[in-house]
């Protein structure tokens, strides 16, 4: 009785959760080990096994090509580094043009649409190709023909297509009775864009945007296609040198080191904004 | 020499009587081809001149479809029991059971390949050369490794001209490498490489045909090479086939099939400078 009215310690409901949790904790525990063990006993089982093995699980390959491939993930890094900030600024001016309300403007909002749509419809390969070997050929001197130049451009123009609908969305999803109230205040729409809007639509979309930076990530090796030696490409000619798929694992394994962290951030700023929300 | 050069050579001069070994590479087969009596062979897609005439191996045009149907002759099998298949490079290193008896699009055999596919003795030595265009020959361009040395190259990834790329001219820049020739040609095309390293038949072709003022400005003959490139025919790891192709390819080098098949197919190729 005495106790009921100085509460201290655990309840009997917290200590019944707590059971319940490291009970549930157990139990993922063991059939996580169960798969896992299941995994490493049947596959190996495989008649094929061995050979899979030597052709994508190579130690002394991965061994020697490694440290090639971490070279060559230098490059794909410093696309990301160029392309990532002119993506984000080309972007934001595209999403923009969508949203210009004066009649007189129209063209531009015309421009817009057609841009998202030409540049989400197109393949990544295809544009490459085109700007990264088309433009050169037009007759540009050196070192203005660089394909780092014009598959840079290729992946700018896809990537801002897509930032700008995310950044677009995020743009609509701010509720009109707010260019209202800041008209009422006496704003400009344009102040009213880059003072009321801008700001909370951009904290929007920051979690649909590092999605799209992740992808960005992969797709930097595409400019491989045009020349650049990139992990992807090093991988490949390690892999035709010594008819061997384990550089295309190596390659893989350097990829997830980036983009698992970064899509954990991801996850992570997206849980984030679902609290504030409420 | 490479110790299957070596092996080639001892093998012919063991048995001087080429209608014997032909003999024995006939029965050698028997029962160990995917489909019995028929030798399927693969081959790249599309298939280059001048392998592979017309992208048509079934017509037994080309380089490498005539070889194969020589091949296939000393084993045992006429025109009417060769099929054709289709393979990347990719199929055909792949683990597991392959779909063809033997692949040709010229693989050059390398020991690190060897590791994980097996190869037929080479059926040929191909020089290196340097394709460029004219626009850089009139640029001072020459075929000597310091000349050569300055220029900015490319070459297809998939190749072992890559590594050669790099032991034998280690240009100053660094390469640029492209998933096939029409890509390489592009580049050049788009003046963004100056030259890049083909076999020479390849390259003779790609200066003739595809690449507007396309020149081939030097050779690095296989007999000079220390490490020569030589295309041999890729076969499943631990293939029982291997010996009788082998002695296949010993018979038709033996009785001039082979070097009849290369003066038919592929061109004279004196008229390129030797790199110096």
């Amino acid at each position: 009785m005495t106790d009921k009215a100085v509460p201290s310690g655990p309840t009997r409901r917290a200590l019944y959760e707590a059971r319940i949790r490291r009970r549930s904790a157990l139990i993922a525990t063991l059939s996580t080990a169960l798969v896992l063990a299941a995994i490493i006993i049947l596959v190996p089982m495989a008649p094929g096994w061995e050979a899979v093995k030597k052709s994508f699980f190579n130690g002394p390959v991965l061994a020697k090509t490694f440290p090639g491939l971490l070279n060559a993930f230098l490059m794909d890094v410093a696309i990301f580094a160029w392309c990532a900030p002119l993506i984000a600024v080309l972007a934001l001016v595209i999403a923009l043009c969508r949203d210009v309300r004066a009649p007189a403007l129209f063209p531009l909002r015309l421009f817009g649409a057609l841009y998202t749509d030409i540049f989400r419809g197109l393949p990544v390969v295809l544009v490459i190709y085109l700007i990264g070997f088309g433009v050169p050929g037009l007759g540009l001197p050196r070192p203005w023909n660089s394909p780092y130049i014009w598959g840079s451009l290729a992946l700018i123009l896809i990537y801002s297509a897509y930032v700008a609908e995310v950044i677009r969305s995020g743009i609509e999803s701010i509720h009109q009775s707010q260019r209202a109230a800041s008209a009422s205040l006496g704003m400009s729409d344009a102040d009213t864009m880059r003072f009321v809007i801008l700001p909370q639509a951009l904290r929007n979309v920051v979690p649909s945007n590092m999605n799209l930076f992740i992808a960005l990530q992969k797709d930097v090796a595409l400019l491989s296609f045009i020349g650049p030696v990139e992990i992807f490409r090093q991988a490949g000619v390690y892999k035709s040198l010594m008819a061997n798929f384990t550089p295309y694992v190596g390659a893989a394994v350097i990829f997830l080191a980036l983009t698992i962290p970064a899509t954990r951030y991801a996850d992570y700023l997206m849980a984030r904004q679902r609290r504030r929300r409420g | 020499m490479k110790p299957t050069a070596l092996a080639l050579s001892a093998l012919a001069g063991l048995l001087p009587a080429t209608a014997l070994l032909a003999q024995d590479a006939a029965s050698c087969a028997a029962g160990k081809t995917l489909e019995e009596g028929v030798l399927t062979v693969a081959t790249g897609n599309p298939a280059y001149y001048p392998w592979v005439i017309d992208n048509a191996p079934e017509s037994g045009q080309g380089y490498e479809a005539a070889v194969a149907y020589a091949i296939a002759a000393a084993m045992g099998f006429d025109g009417d029991h060769v099929t054709w298949t289709r393979t990347s490079f990719d199929e055909a290193i792949q683990p597991g059971p392959k779909d063809f008896d033997i692949n040709m699009q010229q693989f050059s055999i390398t020991p690190e390949r060897q590791e994980m596919v097996d190869f037929s003795a080479p059926y040929y030595s191909s020089a290196m050369a340097v394709l460029t265009t004219q626009a850089v020959v009139d640029a001072g361009a020459e075929a000597t490794l310091d000349s050569l040395k300055d220029l900015v190259w490319g070459a297809a990834a998939g190749t072992t001209a890559a590594p050669v790329l790099e032991q034998t001219i280690a240009p100053a820049k660094s390469p640029m490498l492209y998933g096939d020739n029409a890509d390489v040609t592009a580049a050049m095309q788009a003046n963004q490489i100056d030259a890049a390293l083909f076999d020479l038949p390849t390259a003779l072709y790609l200066a003739a045909v595809m690449l507007e003022n396309g020149v081939v400005l030097g050779q690095f003959p296989a007999e000079q090479a220390e490490d020569p490139d030589q295309f041999g025919a890729l076969m499943e790891k631990g293939s029982a086939l291997k010996p009788c192709v082998d002695m296949a390819i010993a018979a038709i080098a033996e009785d001039g099939t082979l070097a009849g098949i290369e003066a038919e197919w592929l061109q004279d190729a004196t008229g390129v400078p030797v790199v110096q």
